[in-house]
């Protein structure tokens, strides 16, 4: 397979082009998707016109972006002008936004070509697409289990080679944790770097647009084609993408590294040999690797469990049945809004819901959601004190492999357990990068992930990069 | 009206304005009343899934602006979600603000020198319109509702009053200063009739010195007129209830403007929870001091001292002049009186030609249009009729008044031709002459009239009256 910037190149200099691309892209699709349930709406008409306009341009010795002619997968929690946008839920079946996210119109100035819209748990609110209400993903490691989630479907798009790009969203790991375990690279920006205008909010506070890609150095590519300022969302950070591609070879002589026991401990032994590996890895690099503790990541979980379901339940309140998607009639408006919420939402979205609705109520606030905020706020001032201490953060992405289906449902618990790791980085608001490094227990893939401070990408994409090297991977 | 003896009101408003912006407060649609509905939308005001509000910069500016008329302290505020359900609330929320407004703790002085408190007067974003089809025409019962998502996303200032308010007259005084003040500011336009100023009242009554009572919200009062009637139907409903040994339940009550009622609309059993908290969608609000300064800077004289101005030059005026007074400075009309009062115009004149020819728009007139045409008018070069219409050409065209006078024949009759008028009319009415003649003076109108058609509006009422009192010797 050809990375993102080798297929550009080649539809840049007339090797190949970008209708030749996305028909490669349409025959993988074809092959696999009934299989593995990757996408759940495949844009094949759009797909073939956007590669035309990219192929005339060049034709015209017109000037064409840094992604001309490369497939990209798409979330579908991110809006695209007239093209089905569900959320993966019932409630939104057969809406289609009348305007485009800024990161789709980004990709299309820079030539990528959008294949179509990728499954996911419904409205992100889960750890292996299972709450999908159009059927779950499968890996395409391993069909019995899980791809991760929620930005499941984008994960197994890439790592069953239909598109060498994928778009997803990161809430409390939802990029970082399927690309552990469908085996590729996945990078949870700091917030505020990529736009979330046209993301269609989980928890916004939390929310961060992110590339799940095979290599690192085309998830720099990516990145630095989506992220910069924009004015439409007033938490966009104020300053244009950073150069990540140049970056991508600098290494990690004379980095210092801590490696974090609470991102360790608790994960599988496979796991845990995999994090070892690569920390002996990094300092082979010529990184200073110094052992770590923040206590405080302890309470990153359930910090999480009230502050996005908290956000959620206001977020998610419009989806009432009086404007678009699905509408269930009642007597009357309160009637047809509680019928129609009844009927679309799957049962952990009404979870989390009820679970936030109630962390937000007069009575409650104090002793959750506030409570929760507080947590937040030591979680942050935590990261504060490492990043003086050390450049980079390192650990497990996931505390397992890929699991198999229904291994977790029954006990929603077990399935929140799969982002202890990722759900840190959320909260403060900073970077992490999950990358894949060794083999574990049934030749599954695990993910190592290195975390640093807002603004980091840069220093995290050549540490990762360093790992990938030593895997032998280009 | 007065309550019954040893009963007092206990009143506080909540007044809601619309802010004249251009744009909506999140997004870049018109901010413009009666379009088509639905016609000034768009996927932020609609609150589509993945759209992301943006502060208008000027609703922040314009609220300052209020703030600072007020009083008020200008803090680092914030906004929150006010979650509810209802259909003209596209996002099934509000984005208001919530325990950091962005301007608190001022006050009112009104017209009586007694003031009252602000506590608050926070930015927040008006909600769409609806209307309700079959039924009674509200949401309960209705057999279908439309909605207009126009209005979505209108910044609006809600400027909360302490209780302090203790009668009717003082609560319309309170709205009718506040009123002068958001137009001067140019914050809004204040038409309670289009409701881009909503005033709710608070009401609730008690014994002389005895602690608060429980207070009624009244709803749907959409002039000065029915806030001061509906306080004073509701204080009044409220100690019948008392005296006749029931209790006032804490509701939320409709004015029927054409029963001159008030009607119970909802009853709040327990306090609405709104589960208000921090929009994480927008960053707080700093306003530096800078910034702060420059609106300040804009503020112009406030009507409070445009008022005391304009009564300065004025000298002595009656109870009946103040009300024209505050009349010229809600249109904005002082300066045009004062610079005629400064070329030497009669005071009275120049405030009820203001009053009543210019109110409540100047149209096209210009300072020196309105003063010259005065003094004209003052020589007696122009009727008092013809006088007026000169102000109505300038109003609507502007020009020179002489031009104008000119053109429409607008010439002071000599006096010899007025003395001819006169004589003629007198020769063609010999029984009325005569009774004027014995001292019925009523007859004087009668024979103004008559000389008036016959010089069609030229002679001068007073003139005339001289003329015949000559002739009767």
């Amino acid at each position: 397979m050809r990375s993102a910037s080798e297929i550009a190149r080649d539809v840049r200099e007339g090797a190949s082009s970008a209708q030749r691309e996305v028909e490669i892209a349409l025959g993988a699709i074809r092959e696999r998707n009934d299989e593995l349930n990757v996408f759940l709406y495949v844009d094949e008409s759009g797909a073939r016109a956007a590669a035309q306009r990219v192929d005339d341009a060049i034709a015209r010795g017109d000037e064409v972006g840094p992604l001309a002619g490369v497939p990209v997968a798409l979330k579908d929690n991110l809006c695209q002008r007239g093209i089905p946008t569900t959320c993966a839920s019932r409630i939104l079946e057969g809406w289609r936004p009348p305007y485009s996210a800024t990161v789709v119109d980004r990709l299309l100035d820079a030539g990528a070509i959008p294949m179509g819209k990728t499954n996911m748990d419904e409205f992100a609110m889960g750890s292996s697409t299972e709450t999908s209400a159009f059927g779950p993903t499968r890996n395409p490691l391993d069909p019995t289990r899980v791809p991760g989630g929620s930005s499941g479907g984008s994960a197994a798009a890439v790592a069953a080679n239909m598109t060498p790009l994928a778009l997803g969203s990161d809430t409390g790991g939802s990029i970082r944790q399927p690309a552990a375990l469908c085996g590729i690279v996945g990078v949870k920006p700091t917030y505020g770097l990529v736009s979330r205008y046209g993301l269609i909010a989980f928890a916004s506070s939390l929310d961060q647009i992110g590339p799940l890609t095979r290599t690192v150095a085309d998830a720099a590519l990516l990145l630095e084609v989506i992220a910069g300022h924009d004015p439409r969302d007033s938490t966009s950070l104020p300053e244009p993408a950073p150069a990540l591609r140049g970056h991508v070879e600098d290494g990690v002589a004379g980095r210092r590294i801590g490696v974090v026991r609470e991102l360790i401990d608790g994960a599988d032994a496979d796991v845990v040999a995999s994090v070892d590996r690569a920390v002996e890895v990094l300092r082979a690099a010529g990184a200073e690797v110094v052992p770590f503790s923040i206590p405080e990541l302890r309470l990153g979980l359930s910090a999480y469990y009230l502050i996005a379901p908290a956000e959620a339940s206001s977020n998610l309140a419009r989806f009432d049945g009086v404007r678009y998607g699905l509408r269930v009639d009642g007597d009357d408006v309160a009637a047809m809004n509680e019928a129609t919420r009844t009927a679309g939402f799957g049962a952990e979205v009404k979870r989390r819901i009820m679970l936030g609705t109630y962390a937000l109520s007069a009575g409650y606030y104090d002793a959750y959601y506030g409570q929760a905020l507080k947590v937040r706020t030591q979680m942050i001032e935590a990261f504060r004190r490492a990043y003086r201490e050390v450049d980079l953060l390192v650990g497990a992405t996931t505390p397992t492999v890929a699991f198999p289906f229904g291994s977790k449902t029954a006990n929603p618990m077990s399935m929140y357990l799969s982002d202890v790791f990722t759900i840190p980085t959320n909260l403060a608001g900073e970077a992490a990068i999950s990358v894949p490094f060794g083999v574990g227990e049934n030749g599954l893939a695990v993910g190592v992930q290195l975390l640093g401070p807002g603004r980091s990408e840069a220093t995290l994409l050549a540490a990762g990069r360093v790992l990938e090297l030593a895997e032998g991977r280009s | 009206m007065t309550l019954s003896e040893g009963w007092e009101m206990v009143v506080g408003l909540e007044v809601h304005t619309e802010l004249k912006t251009r744009t909506k407060m999140f997004c870049g649609c018109p901010n413009e009343f009666g379009a088509p509905p639905n016609t000034h939308v768009c996927p932020v005001c609609l609150g589509l899934p993945g759209s992301l509000p943006v502060l208008n910069e000027r609703a922040v500016e314009l609220a300052m602006a209020i703030g600072l008329a007020l009083h008020c302290t200008i803090a680092p505020s914030t906004f929150h979600r006010k979650n509810y359900f209802y259909p003209d609330m596209p996002k099934d929320f509000q984005i208001s603000q919530y325990d950091r407004p962005i301007n608190a703790n001022g006050y009112l002085d009104l017209i009586d020198h007694s003031r009252v408190r602000i506590e608050r007067a926070h930015l927040e974003e008006d909600t769409g319109k609806s209307t309700h089809l079959g039924g009674s025409g509200r949401l309960h019962g209705a057999d279908h509702s439309l909605v207009d998502y126009n209005r979505s996303g209108v910044p609006l200032v809600e400027i909360v009053s302490a209780p302090d308010i203790r009668s009717s007259a003082q609560a319309r005084d309170y709205a009718s200063e506040l009123r002068a003040i958001l137009i001067a500011t140019g914050a809004s336009d204040g038409r309670m009739e289009e409701g881009s100023m909503r005033v709710d009242a608070n009401v609730s009554v008690r014994r002389a010195d005895a602690p608060f009572g429980t207070r009624c919200e009244i709803k749907n009062l959409n002039s000065l007129r029915s806030l001061q009637r509906a306080i004073d139907y509701e204080a009044a409903r409220q100690v019948a209830l008392l005296e006749s040994g029931g209790v006032v339940r804490q509701e939320t009550r409709h004015w029927d403007e054409a029963r001159g009622v008030t009607a119970t609309m909802r009853v709040k059993e327990e306090a609405d929870d709104y589960r208000y908290f921090r929009e994480p969608d927008l960053v707080d609000l700093a306003p530096d001091a800078a910034w702060v300064e420059r609106v300040r800077s804009g503020l112009g004289p406030l009507p409070a001292e445009r008022r005391a101005a304009l009564l300065t030059l004025v000298g002595e005026v009656s109870e009946a002049q103040l009300d024209v007074v505050a009349t010229v400075v809600d249109a904005g009309l002082d300066a045009i009186v004062r610079g005629a009062i400064e070329r030497g115009v009669d005071p009275s004149l120049a405030l009820s030609r203001a009053a009543n020819e210019l109110a409540p728009d100047q149209g096209s007139i210009t300072r020196e249009g309105f003063a010259e045409t005065l003094l004209m008018e003052q020589r007696g070069d122009l009727s008092a009729t013809q006088s007026k219409a000169v102000l109505a050409t300038l109003v609507d065209t502007g020009g020179d008044p002489h031009a104008i006078a000119a053109d429409r024949g607008f010439e002071r009759l000599s006096s010899d031709s007025l003395e001819g008028v006169v004589g003629d009319i007198i020769d063609q009415h010999p029984d009325e002459w005569g009774r004027y003649r014995e001292g019925d003076d009523k007859l004087a109108q009668f024979f103004v009239g008559l000389v008036m058609k016959a010089t069609r509006g030229q002679a001068d009422g007073k003139a005339v009256i001289a003329a015949l009192s000559a002739r009767r010797g």
